[in-house]
């Protein structure tokens, strides 16, 4: 290991240069730490809060629904028979932690003296807590929902000048034709996760289908909740091998299933976040490339003359290349450690300053970054094979020097 | 026995650009072992070529040039490292010490690089030889430590840790004053008696030439016929 020897003895003769090199290194490898453990805390926080208080991690329509999501279609619903072999399907997949039925339908809603259009989602409050246990969360004023009551968005709300324990009127046209209304009591006012756009209320399932004159049980759109996020694929892929089984008397399909991802526009935002991560991971591999390369160039140019030398008396061309590789690999090695240590350290610290966010309607989501071991050891692999790369090439540059030239020096 | 050195018609032409300089032009000799030869002549004359030549660090351009049984023509630059770490010791004009290993590790350097050697063994020759240069106290000094005179006992020294059949030294005294010069060739010889290493090496200095049991004079890339005062205290050629 006199190779090893020489290279360190060699790092060490030029501490400022090696001390520049190693930080630089550092730099990198702290920036890369640091952005993607606080950019995949706001990922999965952003996730879990469109997830954990709206979408509900999968969900299962009547096929075609999605698509016309917009006009929210009563004639394209799940019916009774329909809804029970869907029950039989999700208690039979033990990764689903619960889900919830929901009826989709879009409103008009009066104070008495104005009226305007509202979306509500009738839902049944005890298991829809349980798909999203983040939902209560979001009532501003007032208390979760029960039968005869409404959850009124904050805009709808506001202009209307609703409060708490208004009475309203609300009046839906049915899969027939027929116009139906029935007057519920606001229990509370309700803010969107993501923006205070949204024009979506509450009521209870049993008033929709009173409202809708719906005799049998039929429901728009049923949400699931998983134990384990991640598994979403999984359950995903189970659950459709076992509805594509269940058509209708055409025999087409009953049912279709979405991811939360296929229904949200933030998917997109989650990906750019996770296109950034590779961007800057990209940065940091040209960063070492090109300062390892350099470092490298220069110290074979200044030691020409004991490369020279070292030949003369018989070194053979795989050794000097290793005295150059070793110099290198120390140089990654020294770089990936500090970066590693220095940004471990500063995700600690942003931990402990417990620093918050706002997303949407929520203020004080606390910033909770991550680093996880895999993190750290593939970015050091990464490291630690740029430097490799980089410094072979004057590696081999110097061991194709030839003595006579290299001498003259 | 053949002779450790067999060269005939040693010709040397380096390509400068568009020009063609002829450093050597048919140059014929032998030399045996045990000898302490001196190559000697003018600036420019063709010394360090043919130094270059007899350590393989280059190749001829015509000619035959045979060192220790080899020609090292007909080897690639790996073999010729490897012939040189086996046969050939060095020794440079300007010490060329390996400034980051002290002077013990430098000599102690061929025998980890070159030509391995294990451990127990490599220290008693490292120790040896310190010993015998007389750098004994120096052994834990960096090369910025010490004077000239003592980085060209070091340079001796690795050049004879691999107990080579030849040592190459081209200029050894430059650098040095005119006393520590005739310490430097004297070490050199009595190494020469002691080991019965043989020692070449080039120099324009004729109190250096003097000790040299065989001296050969290059003019213009050609060997001077040997004179009776050139080849004094030997016989020169058999
Ligand atoms: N690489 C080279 N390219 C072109 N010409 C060279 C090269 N090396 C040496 N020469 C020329 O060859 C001739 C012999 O040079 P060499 O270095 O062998 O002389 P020398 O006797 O060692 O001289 P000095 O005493 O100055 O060291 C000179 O004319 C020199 O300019
Ligand atoms: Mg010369």
């Amino acid at each position: 290991m006199e190779s090893a020897r020489i290279a360190f003895r060699n790092l060490y003769r030029q501490k400022r240069r090696t001390g520049l090199t190693v930080s630089i290194i550092a730099f990198g490898v702290v920036a890369v730490i640091l952005f993607s453990s606080l950019a995949g805390s706001f990922k999965n926080m952003m996730i879990s809060q469109i997830t954990d208080s709206m979408l509900g991690h999968l969900q299962v329509h009547r096929s075609g629904y999605v698509e016309s999501l917009d006009t929210m279609p009563l004639n394209l619903v799940i019916e009774e028979q329909y809804v029970d072999q869907l029950k039989k399907a999700l208690g039979e997949i033990k990764e689903i932690e619960g889900y919830t039925l929901r009826i989709l339908l879009a409103t008009l809603l009066s104070n008495y003296a104005d009226t305007t259009n509202i979306k509500l989602s009738a839902i049944d409050p005890a298991s829809e807590q349980l798909v999203t246990p983040l939902l209560p969360g979001r009532i501003t004023q007032g208390k979760f929902l029960e039968k005869g009551q409404i959850l009124l968005p904050n805009l709808v709300a506001r202009g209307l000048e609703l409060g708490i324990a208004s009475e309203v009127v609300v009046i839906a046209t049915n899969v027939d034709g027929s116009v139906n209304g029935t007057s519920l009591v606001v229990s509370g006012i309700v803010e969107t996760a993501v923006g205070p756009s949204g024009k979506y209320g509450y009521i209870h399932i049993d008033d929709a289908r009173e409202l809708l004159r719906m005799e049998s049980l039929q429901v728009s759109e049923v949400a699931i909740r998983l134990k384990d996020s991640e598994k979403l694929t999984l359950v995903m892929n189970k659950l459709q091998t076992v509805l594509k089984g269940i058509t209708d008397d055409k025999g087409k399909p009953v049912f279709e299933v979405h991811p939360w991802k296929a229904l949200s526009p933030f998917n997109n935002i989650a990906n750019m976040i996770d296109l950034m991560t590779i961007f800057i991971q990209v940065i940091l591999v040209t960063i070492v490339l090109i300062s390892i390369m350099n470092v490298m160039l220069m110290a074979v140019y200044e030691r020409t003359k004991e490369i020279g030398t070292i030949a003369a008396i018989g070194t053979p061309p795989s050794s000097i290349m290793s005295l150059f590789i070793f110099e290198g690999l120390f140089l990654g090695i020294a770089g990936a450690a500090v970066g590693n240590i220095t940004g471990w350290v500063l995700v600690q610290a942003v931990k402990a300053a417990e620093m918050t966010i706002s997303f949407g309607q929520s203020d004080n989501i606390l910033l909770a970054p991550q680093i996880s071991l895999s993190t750290m050891l593939a970015t050091t692999f990464i490291v630690i094979l740029v430097t490799l790369l980089g410094a072979v090439e004057p590696a081999y540059k110097a061991s194709q020097l030839d003595p006579v030239e290299a001498l003259r020096n | 026995m053949q002779s450790l050195v067999v060269a005939k018609d040693l010709v040397k032409i380096y390509q400068a650009g568009e020009v063609e300089v002829k450093a050597l032009r048919g140059v014929s000799f032998e030399i045996d072992s045990g000898q302490f030869v001196s190559f000697t002549g003018p600036s420019g004359s063709g010394k360090t070529t043919l130094l270059n030549l007899i350590g393989s660090l280059d190749v001829q351009t015509s000619g035959e040039l045979i060192v220790a049984g080899q020609a090292a023509n007909q080897l690639n630059i790996r073999q010729r490292a490897n012939f040189r770490g086996n046969n050939i010791g060095i020794i440079f004009q300007d010490f060329n010490l390996i400034p980051v290993l002290t002077v013990r590790e430098n000599i102690e350097y061929p025998l980890l690089m070159v030509k391995p050697t294990p451990a127990a063994e490599r220290h008693k020759i490292v120790s040896e030889l310190m010993e015998k240069v007389g750098i004994a106290e120096q052994a834990e000094k960096f090369p910025n430590q010490i004077s000239g005179g003592q980085k060209q006992r070091v340079a001796i020294a690795r050049a004879l840790s691999t107990a080579p059949k030849l040592v190459l030294a081209d200029e050894p005294t430059a650098n040095l004053d005119k006393a520590t010069s005739t310490r430097i060739i004297d070490l050199m010889k009595e190494l020469k008696n002691q080991l019965g290493t043989s020692f070449i090496f080039s120099t324009h200095d004729p109190r250096v030439v003097s000790h040299a049991d065989v001296i050969y004079v290059l003019e213009d890339g050609q060997l001077q016929t040997p004179t009776a005062e050139n080849t004094m205290g030997h016989g020169g050629s058999k």
